[in-house]
Order: structure tokens, then C-alpha cells, then sequence
């Protein structure tokens, strides 16, 4: 049975549809992989199965229940977690202030939710960085800081928008290992990004969307000779 | 714990009041006990005002909204405490420690009953609206119970002690004494618990703190009820030595107002060192000048620190 169900879903700001009846089925511990053009609304999409905005139409349907309307910390709590494409950490916290707050979530205890936070601080390779004030990062910590949050929920779905941009080539390798890993792990992830090369690596399906449609599915190598997406998107960069 | 940028500043206006009071001695051309009654009374006068400031701070830093009903329910308090001591003939002081969870309550469910349900995209002028009504229905209803008569809440501590010569209101002292520990509890709840990094996270983005599972308007309930409990504390404290009238809040706002934005809106340590600040400022500058004096020296501080540092003292970089 799938994990997470699309159905008919669409979200429109005024005239404008950022989102037009995408119908998905994702299966549990996939790795879907989403590309598009800037504005195809794959930002939209993850924040509508966040629960931060609420769809115009359809139907989200999570692990059999049906979440759609749910507000974003309840969706959170029930393991459907994203990150954002520009990272807002909460400042005047430290690192793992920032964290913590997030294993708070299942975690009551205050030691035992450090503990976990710090765990999770290391894995995303963060370790040194623990009481540094978390709006002092560079970016590439930034991005690490949006990874551990995420991780700290102990999300079943995780919804990664861009978590590469913005990161030279020697930053991204050890954060594409660690998604693999997560992946390993058994969390299902839909992964925003424009990097090629990081999404064929580690996408098992990739869907490309255009103007708010799905443009395309399926296995990563026929997508990406699909004449429609490379007119679409692939055309300018490849 | 102090970031550089906060300790610097703390040194700073430590180093300013304390050069400030020594130069007032040495070059002021006052008696001597004279400058140390006015320190004295500053100080005191100084906690008053940081009492008054703390659970407006707390409000506005995390709500986003400045709480109009903050005079009125500083009253309340007063009311609840007279109230309590009246007709229980309990000791004020534990009738303070009793009104503390009984404002909490109210807070919390204005909160999660009116407020929270106008909280939309549209912005934060609906629940501000709300605190106006609040402020003039509780006014009214005090005005109804009680009457416009002036009351007052007998201290049985009522005297005063010396202090390096200074003389010294003891209720005022116990005013004092609270407002550095309702302060110093309010920043052990922030720093130290779950809920209060809840808190600090709200007021830093309340969007990222949904993500993270953080219930907003739960947290937003639990600020304006610890704003309130807070509120609770200062008018009972306050009530020995204040003439209880429905209006005996309003005097304090204005000041409190100033006091948040110069201390940075939300910020505890902010509240209580300008509240000192301020307090000193007002009656060593009353030495000095004359009538409303002291007050333009305090608006003129205020703009001044507005010009160099629009956040406030302790507010975080933007
Ligand atoms: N809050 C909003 N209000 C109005 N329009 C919006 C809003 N958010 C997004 N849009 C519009 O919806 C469309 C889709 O935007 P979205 O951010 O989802 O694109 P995207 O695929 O994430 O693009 P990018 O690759 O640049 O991140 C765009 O036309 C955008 O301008
Ligand atoms: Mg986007």
C-alpha cells in the first residue's frame, strides 16, 4: 500500500495555479526524486503536504488517514516533515537549542531530549557547532542545521526542498552520503532539487513538474530522455 | 547564558549608572545623603517599573502585540489581591502567591477562547483590538464590583528600614525583591524548560516552530497566561503601596511601554535592567531638574538608544 497519497490536489494564490490536480501515489521508503523549472511549484507542493498551506482542492491522504486541512505541528508530529529552501534557524538559539526543540516533540524529558538532539547534531556532521548561536552559521551549516530539525522529528517522510543549493561540489558529497543513509534507514523522501547529478543518484522515481502539472514519471533514465521534459526543462542546461 | 554582544552592553550600562552616581557625588554640589536617598529611592522606584514591564515584554515579544489591557489588568490584580485579604484576612504577600495561577488562568483563556481564533493571515490588529476591549471591559467591571472609591491593601510590613542612611519603605523593598525573582523565573522558564523554548522559538519564527511540531497557539496561550501571572505578581505587590482606584494601572504603562522597547521587545533581562535604569534615571535627575523634568530626560534616553539601536538594548540583530 502506498504511504502517501496525492489525490487531485491543487492550490492557486488568486488567478495564479501553483498547483493543478497532481495525482501521486508514493510508496513507503521511496526515494522520489522532483525536478521542474523555478515556479513549476514544487515549493507549493511541500508546503501544501506540510500542512502550511491549505489545498485549494484534493485530498492528502497519509499512512491510510486523511490529513488534508491538518495544521503544520500536528502533521509534524505524525512524521511528515520538510525542510526549507532558505533557511530560517530560530537565531537567538544555539544549535542545539534548535534541535532540541524538535525531539521535545516525542521526548519530554529535558536531558534526554539534549541527548537525542546532540545525537542527531553529530550524525549531520554539526558536532563542533553545538552552542554556537545558530544565526552565526555559514550556510553550509545552515543547511546541516535544516537536515538535524527535520531528522530530530524522527520523520517516516521526509520533504527535502533544495537542501544542496547553495553548497560547492566538496559540501554536497557528505550530505548526498547522508541522505542515502536516512534513505537506508527507512525514511521515504521526496527531494526537491536542481542538481542533475544528485538526483540521479539518488532517485528511484523522479516526477518533473511544469507550471503546477505533472510533466512526467518514472524510472530516472526514461524521464530524462522524455522529448516533453527536455523541452521543458532539461532543454536550457543540457 | 550572555552572548558577548548582550554581556558588552550589561558592562556598559553598569559602567554609565555607576560613573553616572559617582560623578552626581563628587561634582553635583549635593549633600551627600541627600544623592544616596534619591539612589536609594531610584532603585526601588526601578523595580516598581521592571515589575510593571516584565509580562509586557514577554506579550509583545512573542505575540507581536502590544497588550492594551496591560494597565487594566495590572488593576485586576490589585483588586484580586485586596479582595483576598478582605474578606479571606490573608497575608497580602501570600495572596500574591495566590493570584499568580489565578491570572495565569485568565490569561490562558483569553487567549485560547478570543484571541487565538482572530489570530489569521491578515495580521495581528484583530487580537490588539481584543486587548482594548479587554482593557475597558475589566476596567469597567472593577468599577461596577468595587466602586471608584479609593481602597488600599494594608502591608503588615509597613515601615521602613535604613539603608546606608537612606531610608527605605520596606513593602517597597519586598516590591523590589520580586521583580528581580519574577524576572530571574521567567528566565529560568525560557532558557531552561521545554515550554519556554517553545516560547523563544515562537517569538523567533512561528512559522519554522510549526514545522517542528510546536503548537502555536498552545504556546501563544501559555505566554499571554505567564504575561498575566507575571501582571498578577507586580499589582499584587504593588497594592500596599499604591491607591487602589479601577484606573491604578494606567499611571505604569506608559513607562512600562518605554521600558520594553529600550530593554528589546521580549526580552526579560532587557525589562529588569532598563526598568532600574530608568527608575535611577528618573529620581537622580529629579535632583537636578525641576517639575516634569526627569521624564523628558527619560523620553529623550529612549529616543536616543531608538536612534542607535532601534532593536533595543538586549533585542536581537535584524
Ligand atoms: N505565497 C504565494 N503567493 C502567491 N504566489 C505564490 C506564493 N508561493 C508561490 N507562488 C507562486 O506559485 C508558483 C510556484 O512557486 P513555487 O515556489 O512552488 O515554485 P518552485 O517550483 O519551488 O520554484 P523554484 O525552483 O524557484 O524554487 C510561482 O509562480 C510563484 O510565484
Ligand atoms: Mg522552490
Amino acid at each position: 500500500m502506498s504511504l502517501l497519497v496525492l489525490d487531485g490536489l491543487s492550490k492557486s494564490f488568486g488567478g495564479l495555479a501553483a498547483l493543478g490536480n497532481v495525482n501521486l501515489e508514493i510508496a513507503d521508503r521511496e526515494y522520489l526524486g522532483i525536478i521542474g523549472p523555478n515556479g513549476a511549484g514544487k515549493t507549493t507542493l511541500l508546503s501544501v503536504l506540510a500542512g502550511q498551506l491549505r489545498p485549494t482542492s484534493g485530498k492528502i491522504v497519509f499512512d491510510g488517514q486523511d490529513i488534508t486541512g491538518w495544521s503544520a505541528d500536528r502533521v509534524a508530529s505524525v512524521g511528515l516533515v520538510r525542510t526549507f529552501q532558505l533557511m530560517r534557524p530560530f537565531e537567538s538559539m544555539t544549535v542545539l537549542e534548535n534541535v532540541a526543540i524538535a525531539s521535545h516533540n516525542k521526548i519530554r524529558s529535558i536531558p534526554k531530549a539534549r541527548d537525542h538532539a546532540a545525537d542527531v547534531i553529530d550524525r549531520v556532521g554539526l558536532g563542533t557547532y553545538k552552542d554556537a548561536m545558530s544565526g552565526t552559521l555559514p550556510t553550509a551549516g545552515l543547511k546541516r542545521l535544516e537536515l538535524a530539525r527535520a531528522l530530530a522529528l524522527e520523520p517516516r517522510v521526509l520533504l527535502l526542498d533544495e537542501v544542496l543549493a547553495g553548497l560547492v561540489p566538496t559540501e554536497r558529497a557528505p550530505i548526498i552520503d547522508l541522505l542515502r543513509e536516512i534513505h537506508q534507514d527507512g525514511v521515504t523522501v521526496l527531494f526537491v532539487e536542481h542538481i542533475m547529478a544528485a538526483v540521479l543518484a539518488l532517485s528511484e522515481r523522479l516526477l518533473v513538474m511544469h507550471e503546477g502539472q505533472q510533466l512526467a514519471l518514472g524510472v530516472p533514465a526514461d524521464v530524462i530522455q522524455d522529448a516533453a521534459v527536455v523541452d521543458a526543462y532539461l532543454g536550457e542546461d543540457y | 547564558m550572555l552572548t558577548t554582544e548582550r554581556g558588552r552592553i550589561v558592562l556598559g550600562l553598569f559602567a554609565i549608572t555607576v560613573l553616572g552616581i559617582a560623578a552626581v557625588y563628587l561634582f553635583g554640589g549635593k549633600d551627600s545623603n541627600l544623592v544616596t536617598q534619591t539612589v536609594v529611592t531610584g532603585l526601588l522606584l526601578g523595580g516598581v517599573y521592571v515589575l510593571v514591564s516584565l509580562g509586557l515584554t514577554l506579550i509583545f515579544g512573542v505575540l507581536g502585540i502590544v497588550n492594551f489591557a496591560q494597565g487594566a489588568m495590572l488593576a485586576m490584580a490589585m483588586y484580586l489581591v485586596y479582595f483576598m485579604v478582605s474578606s479571606a484576612g490573608i497575608n497580602p504577600y501570600l495572596a500574591v502567591v495566590l493570584s499568580a495561577p489565578i491570572m495565569f488562568g485568565f490569561g490562558w483563556l483569553v487567549q485560547s477562547t478570543l484571541m487565538n481564533r482572530l489570530i489569521t493571515d491578515v495580521g495581528h490588529s484583530r487580537p490588539l483590538l481584543v486587548t482594548l476591549g479587554l482593557s475597558l471591559l475589566i476596567s469597567n467591571t472593577l468599577l461596577m464590583i468595587f466602586g471608584g472609591r479609593p481602597l488600599n491593601v494594608p502591608s503588615p510590613y509597613a515601615g521602613s528600614v535604613q539603608i546606608l542612611g537612606a531610608i527605605a519603605d520596606v513593602p517597597r523593598i519586598i516590591a523590589f525583591v520580586g521583580a528581580v525573582i519574577v524576572a530571574g523565573g521567567l528566565i529560568v522558564i525560557l532558557r531552561k524548560s521545554p515550554v519556554g523554548l517553545a516560547i523563544r522559538a515562537v517569538a523567533a519564527n512561528g512559522t519554522g516552530a510549526s514545522l517542528v511540531g510546536v503548537n502555536v497557539k498552545r504556546i501563544y496561550a501559555m505566554t499571554f497566561g505567564l504575561g498575566a501571572a507575571s501582571v498578577g505578581v507586580a499589582g499584587g505587590l504593588l497594592a500596599p503601596f499604591t491607591s487602589l482606584v479601577p484606573s491604578a494601572g494606567d499611571q505604569f504603562t506608559t513607562l512600562a511601554f518605554v521600558i520594553v522597547v529600550l530593554g528589546g521587545l521580549g526580552s526579560v533581562p532587557g525589562a529588569l535592567v532598563g526598568g532600574i535604569f530608568i527608575g535611577l534615571l528618573q529620581t537622580v535627575g529629579s535632583l537636578f531638574l525641576p517639575g516634569s523634568g526627569p521624564l523628558l530626560l527619560v523620553f529623550g534616553m529612549f529616543v536616543l538608544v531608538l536612534f542607535l539601536r532601534p532593536q533595543g538594548l538586549f533585542g536581537a540583530n535584524k
